[in-house]
């Protein structure tokens, strides 16, 4: 318990040690922490940066879809619009074909019909003429009658 | 317990003695150096101003060896990149002093950190050998001849008044290096009570100087004694303990088995003090450098 050389001698090693930690020790250590300090602020800077990309990206990407899904619908409608027309127009053109064609087969008829009777009126007034010379032949001399029954088939 | 040594303690009394003994060294009166070692060995060197304590010695360079090579061994490959674990924990030891230094110390200085940093480690690792059982050490020294010895440096006084000494020698430097040879004197003889400077109160200007010069010099003297002599205290009473739980393993195994209750429990609760202790003194020496290189 007295104090003796030890004292100094503690001193001493104090001062060594003190002087070793001070050349070789501290500055080393705290240089790495100081780096790492700063590129843990640096990870964070980064981070922050990459979270407020990531969200600038989201609202981007949003509204490229919307941008699409409303071009997408343009074209959606602009086709109903089209294909509405196509089909108008085709109906329209059906319409005037029938139309056509129905007019077409009318005028033949009608045609047809004429020739028919143009021809029966011919085959009745033979027929008549034919019956009237058979009726006449006995009764008339043809010549005498012959422009009467002329006239008749005229007006038939 | 009773049987190690060449003369062995024999009752509790000789035990305690025993374990406070220190080995030491000295030049006798013929010129030659002796030591307490070996069979019956006597203390030659008690009392003797010139007397070293070797085990304190050994043990207190050791342990700062071994502070000195973990922390170098870190420092030297020490990178920014991810720590190892040892890394990790020297690295918050450092972070930790370092905004201990930085808190209370507003000047610039390349000293204060690392001294900081070497008392704090150095101190807790001489504190730290009160944990290992009082017994280990001294039997195993005893087993090769050397009767006495102490493991704990701190509990010895002379070790914590070495550091001490130099932190007082670092206080004068700070106040002489930040305020000048004339600022250090005027802080020794012009406080508490600045002595009159004019008029016929001259006359009492000595007094007061010689007042005041005594007041400040017990302020400066009391920084060093009650650093030194509070970590001292709470080593030695731990240590103390220690022994007097030791000396109840031997007194049957009632006692014995409270002893190794008691013993248990004052080692958890030591693991606070050395830390504590550790702290305090490293943590006084920044405020006393502080208080030095600030002019109030």
């Amino acid at each position: 318990m007295d104090i003796n050389m030890t004292l100094i001698g503690q001193s001493i090693a104090m001062i060594v040690f003190v002087w070793f930690c001070m050349k070789f020790i501290w500055p080393p250590l705290l240089a790495a922490l100081e780096e790492r300090q700063q590129q843990i602020e640096e990870g964070l800077t980064a981070a922050d940066k990459g979270k407020e990309l990531l969200v600038k990206a989201a609202i981007e990407a949003d509204e490229i879809v919307g941008e699409a899904r409303k071009q997408a619908t343009s074209i959606l409608d602009s086709a109903n619009v089209r294909a509405n027309e196509i089909v108008a127009d085709g109906k329209l053109d059906g319409a005037k074909e029938r139309e056509r064609q129905l007019s077409a087969a009318k005028a033949e008829i009608e045609q047809e019909a004429n020739r028919a009777r143009e021809e029966l009126r011919g085959q009745v007034s033979a027929i008549a003429i034919m019956s009237a010379e058979k009726i006449l032949n006995r009764e008339i001399d043809n010549k005498a009658h012959d422009d009467i029954l002329g006239k008749l088939a005229q007006e038939l | 317990m009773a049987t190690e040594g060449g003369h062995g303690p024999l009752t509790s009394g000789d035990y305690i003695s025993h374990h406070l003994q220190n080995l030491q060294a000295c030049k006798d009166s013929s010129g030659e150096w002796v030591m307490n070692i070996g069979h019956n060995a006597s203390n030659i060197c008690s009392g003797n101003p010139m007397a070293i304590n070797v085990d304190s010695m050994f043990w207190s360079v050791f342990l700062g060896l071994v502070f000195v090579f973990l922390f170098h061994s870190v420092a030297k490959k020490t990178s920014s990149g991810k720590p190892t674990k040892f890394q990790a924990l020297v690295e918050i030891i450092v972070e930790f002093v370092d905004s201990s230094v930085k808190d209370t110390f507003h000047g610039k200085s390349r000293l204060i950190a690392p001294l900081s940093l070497t008392i704090f480690v150095w101190v807790f690792l001489m504190n730290f050998m009160d944990l290992i059982p009082v017994d280990w050490i001294p039997s195993a020294a005893s087993a090769v001849g050397i009767t006495y010895m102490k493991v704990v440096p701190s509990t010895d006084v002379n070790v914590t008044f070495g550091m001490s000494v130099a932190v007082l020698f670092l206080i004068i430097f700070y106040t002489i290096k930040n305020k000048g040879v004339i600022g250090f004197v005027k802080e020794l003889t012009l406080h508490p009570i600045a002595p009159p400077t004019k008029g016929i109160a001259l006359i009492a200007s000595p007094f007061m100087i010689a007042f005041n010069f005594l007041l400040e010099s017990v302020a400066l003297i009391a920084k060093p004694i009650s650093l030194s002599l509070r970590l001292f205290g709470n080593m030695f009473a731990g240590e103390l303990i220690f022994i007097l739980i030791a000396t109840m393993f031997s007194s049957g195994l009632l006692l014995g088995g409270g002893g190794g209750l008691l013993h248990v429990g004052w080692a958890i609760f030591h693991v606070l003090i050395i830390t504590l202790q550790a702290f305090i003194f490293m943590m006084l020496t920044i405020v006393y450098l502080s208080l030095a290189s600030e002019s109030h």
